[in-house]
């Protein structure tokens, strides 16, 4: 009885999504941004944490750097009420970020404080998604500590794949696997070229299971200038690749088109899928 | 011929990076310390060589890779076939 009645807790609590690379600069605030944005123009109730404290980014790249007065550091302290340090959207009403702390260390929060503050979150929002820092060490592990699924982000690219496997390792032993892959800067003109790994091979070299192929697109750059993600630009690729990755998210099955960076062999890619889901 | 090899090795960049690659995951996914691999198949010989005679210079040992998971697989070649039947008998 206890069980059923945990079950259903849990079934109403919001599930925390915890984004990570290991590498830096493969894209891991830009995807935060877009797939939270997705989310919410999908009418889910989202927040996104930034967990890189010192280094704090998800705001510019949401265009809400200008709103900013408290942040989780003033949470876990309890210099602020949590609802207060919390911006909503100016797009999206559905849509909040909690912001990391600009002068302050990773050390200012521990795994236990992002337990707590998503644990509170987690009921009344539908997805909390976190933005992890790049590294291994304690903003990692405060990133994954809440987590209930894992994406990781990776470029197809030797040092970014590298270092995506080690994160999935970890991933695997603190039992928050399986993760979830998005392959991100995806070119195709090199791909069908042979100089850029296709998403099959990475598929096949990291053995778990796909959610996500981004292209390669100058025009994220332009959206991060202006602060606006591209996940809500209708008419967008990329935008519709970030689309893509919320609605797996939500459960929906969205087939991976061709000409995404396959290398044309779309036969072996949706193989590779498969047993990636299977390995896990 | 060379123009035919120039080809491929163009072609190739993506493949270098995924054969660099997956040698380079083997040896970061292995759990076993440096020299593990030489003291097992040293002390799996001497069990087996207990029982039946084995022929030591062709023990291999090797991990193989199996999605993300790794096995550890131990081809040990015997001398022959014993086929004389127990005294008791």
């Amino acid at each position: 009885m206890l069980a059923a009645r945990c079950r259903r807790l849990k079934a109403e609590m919001g599930r925390v999504i915890t984004i990570t690379s290991g590498k830096g600069g493969v894209g891991k605030t830009t995807a935060t941004a877009n797939i939270s944005a997705a989310l919410a123009a999908l009418g889910h109730k989202v927040v996104c944490i930034d967990a890189d404290i010192g280094l704090r980014n998800l705001d510019v790249v949401l265009g809400l750097e200008n709103r900013i007065v408290y942040d989780v550091v003033d949470v876990v302290e309890g210099r602020c009420k949590l609802r207060q340090a919390m911006i909503r959207d100016k797009r999206l009403e559905e849509l909040y970020l909690l912001p990391a702390a600009q002068t302050r260390d990773k050390t200012a929060i521990s795994p236990k404080d992002m337990k707590r503050v998503c644990e509170e979150l987690a009921k009344d929002f539908d997805f909390v998604v976190i933005d992890s820092p790049a590294g291994i060490e304690r903003g990692f592990k405060n990133a994954i500590a809440p987590a209930d699924e894992i994406i990781i982000i990776t470029n197809p690219e030797v040092s970014a794949v590298r270092d995506a496997d080690r994160i999935i390792g970890i991933v695997e032993a603190e039992q928050k696997g399986p993760a979830k892959l998005v392959v991100n800067r995806i070119n195709n003109e090199l791909v069908n070229r042979g100089d850029m790994l296709a998403v099959a091979d990475v598929l096949e070299l990291l053995a778990v299971e796909l959610i996500g192929i981004v292209p390669e697109d100058q025009a994220v750059l332009v959206s991060t200038n202006r602060g606006a993600p591209i996940a809500l630009e209708a008419k967008s690729k990329t935008g519709q690749a970030f689309r893509d990755i919320a609605r797996r998210l939500t459960g929906e099955q969205v087939p991976f088109t061709s000409g995404n960076g396959s290398g044309g062999f779309m036969g072996r890619l949706s193989k590779l899928i498969r047993t990636g889901g299977e390995k896990s | 011929m060379r123009n035919f090899m120039g080809l491929l090795n163009r072609k190739g960049s993506a493949n270098t990076a995924k054969e660099r690659l997956r040698l380079v995951l083997i040896h970061d996914r292995s759990t076993l310390p440096p020299g593990t691999m030489e003291e097992l198949r040293d002390e799996l010989i001497e069990v087996i060589s207990r029982h039946v005679e084995v022929d030591r210079s062709s023990v291999r040992l090797e991990i193989a890779q199996d999605g993300r998971s790794q096995r550890l697989l131990a081809d040990i070649p015997l001398k022959r076939a014993d086929n004389r039947l127990p005294e008791e008998y």
